[in-house]
């Protein structure tokens, strides 16, 4: 895909920092805390998970990250999701961001089939009426057929993982994020993710990926950032990151 | 949240008040909390066979054995069941949902750090389960005046908004404690600890006149729950309207303590991502 420079950005960071602070003991109550602060003795550790980073993602884009565990991929994420307030810097996001992170999050396992897709759908801050809109595409999409009025706890495990993907993708997202979750189900709920994937690629919606697979990042990024230590090591097209990832 | 209409803009460096911005929130997540609220009340008599009948025989079950206990001791007390149990109600509905907010957001605290929603759902959600409880709590109420014979007077019209009270007092509490509860899981058994201390401290199921002269001013007046469990139980159990300063003081300790709750738990809502 061409990228030129007309494409308007979606997504800026700038300068973007997040610092967490560690208590140098844990304290785990707030009885200790009281004692620890009569005493003088709270101390913190800070460290940057990261550091100045700065990003322009233009929309359409299908923008990978990688780096080790720890290198701060999935805070990155969470800064772009809202999730996270970054410590310093600028976030600037155009469009919903539609996180797609562990399929089922927030599923009831009491709750019928039906009645988790309106919970699941509106923690994803769709309105009832738009997830009634819906609700016969999602169970098709995830094949539930009687089970939608039986408790999630009757579900097979796939079922379950078809039911959290058909909620989360149900609607053409803006910026879509994620984070190592593709490889979940068998061969043809896995085929049926790929095309919808496939789908919002041709729709241009800008999409954001974290993954440890260098294959599925030739396969599908325009664009790839290494990111090391809380900082961006490498910027640029998914083969010249990679070069140099595997080299440093 | 409408995706096609309108491009929602995010600018971390724009952002303004965090309480109005969580209060907007609220209202765009609207049907997620009618979603939790029904999630809590349908999962909690799914499999149990008597179902929402549940919600009116704790507080009944518990009357019938504190009046065994104690009728003989107050019997000052007119009407004691109907005295007793407009006083519990209103007190198991603050236990109850504070201790789910606290409960709530420890639940919720795992979704917080996936998707953005507005964090204070969660208490929000519990607050609304609890008035749904509380509503159904009447019936036994009810019954048990019309039972013993006391009039229920037209004054049960002031009873919605002496629940609204009751429910932004909760709120406001359950704000507070919850964001505690981020920090320091302690907090939740601690909690327990003061509510039974608090509750003896409140005349709910003795009468307020057998508290020592010397000592009544200081556990009627200046504990919140006495207002608000007064403004409850006087237009059900005394068959009137409270009065005008009953109803003041009770509404100024609810507002306050909500916008407080509200307040500090929007400034420190960013934080709790950041704990791990």
């Amino acid at each position: 895909m061409q990228l030129n420079d007309n494409t308007e950005t979606v997504i800026r960071l700038e300068n973007v920092s997040v610092r967490y602070r560690l208590p140098e003991e844990r304290i785990g109550t707030l009885k200790e805390y009281a004692i620890r602060v009569l005493q003088k003795r709270v101390r913190y550790n800070s460290f940057w998970a990261l550091h100045e980073i700065a990003i322009n993602i233009k929309k359409g884009e299908i923008f990978g990250f990688i780096g080790r565990n720890g290198a701060g991929k999935s805070t990155l994420l969470k800064v772009i999701s809202r999730v996270l307030v970054p410590t310093e810097g600028r976030v600037w996001i155009k469009g919903q961001v539609s996180p797609l992170l562990e399929l089922g999050a927030g599923f009831h396992p009491e709750l019928t089939g039906r009645e988790n897709v309106f919970l699941n759908g509106t923690l994803l801050g769709h309105s009832r009426r738009e997830i009634e809109d819906h609700l016969e595409e999602i169970t098709d999409f995830a094949e539930l057929g009687a089970f939608i009025d039986a408790p999630l706890r009757t579900f097979s495990s796939g079922m379950v993982a078809r039911l959290g993907f058909a909620v989360a993708t149900t609607w053409k997202p803006e910026i879509l994020i994620l984070d190592e979750v593709l490889s979940v189900g068998d061969e043809a709920f896995q085929l049926k993710c790929k095309n919808r994937m496939q789908g919002f690629r041709t729709e241009q919606v800008t999409s954001l990926l974290v993954t440890h697979s260098m294959q599925t990042v030739e396969a599908l990024c325009t664009r790839v950032a290494w990111i090391d230590h809380g900082i961006i090591k490498a910027t640029g097209t998914p083969d010249e990151v990679i070069k140099a990832y595997r080299q440093g | 949240m409408e995706v096609s209409e309108k491009t929602m803009i995010y600018d971390s460096a724009k952002r303004g008040s965090s309480a109005l911005e969580e209060l907007r929130g609220i209202f765009q997540y609207r049907d997620l909390i009618y979603q939790l609220v029904r999630r809590d009340i349908v999962t909690r008599y799914k499999r149990s066979v008597l179902g929402i009948a549940w919600t009116m025989l704790q507080p009944l079950g518990m009357m019938i054995v504190m009046t065994v206990v104690f009728s003989s001791l107050f019997q000052t007390v007119e009407g004691y069941p109907s005295y007793l149990l407009s006083g519990l109600i209103a007190w198991t509905f603050f236990a109850q949902t504070t201790t789910a907010a606290i409960h709530q957001i420890v639940w919720g605290g795992t979704l917080l750090h996936r998707i953005y929603l507005p964090r204070t759902s969660f208490a929000v959600s519990a607050i609304g389960t609890g008035v749904i409880n509380l509503m159904f709590s009447l019936v036994p109420l009810i019954a048990i005046m019309l039972i013993t014979g006391r009039p229920i007077q037209w004054s049960i019209i002031f009873v919605p908004i002496a629940m609204l009270l009751l429910a932004a007092f909760a709120l406001g509490v359950g704000l507070i404690l919850s964001t505690l509860a981020i920090y320091f899981p302690d907090v939740t058994e601690m909690y327990q600890i003061i509510l039974v201390a608090w509750m003896y401290l409140t005349p709910i199921i003795y009468p307020e006149e057998i508290l020592p002269e010397a000592y009544r001013f200081w556990v009627t007046n200046l504990n919140p729950m006495y207002h608000l469990i007064q403004i409850f139980r006087i237009p059900l159990y005394g068959g009137i309207l409270p009065s005008w300063t009953e109803v003041a003081i009770a509404s100024v300790i609810a507002v306050a303590t909500l916008i407080i709750g509200w307040l500090f738990f929007s400034k420190k809502a960013d934080e709790f991502t950041y704990q791990a």
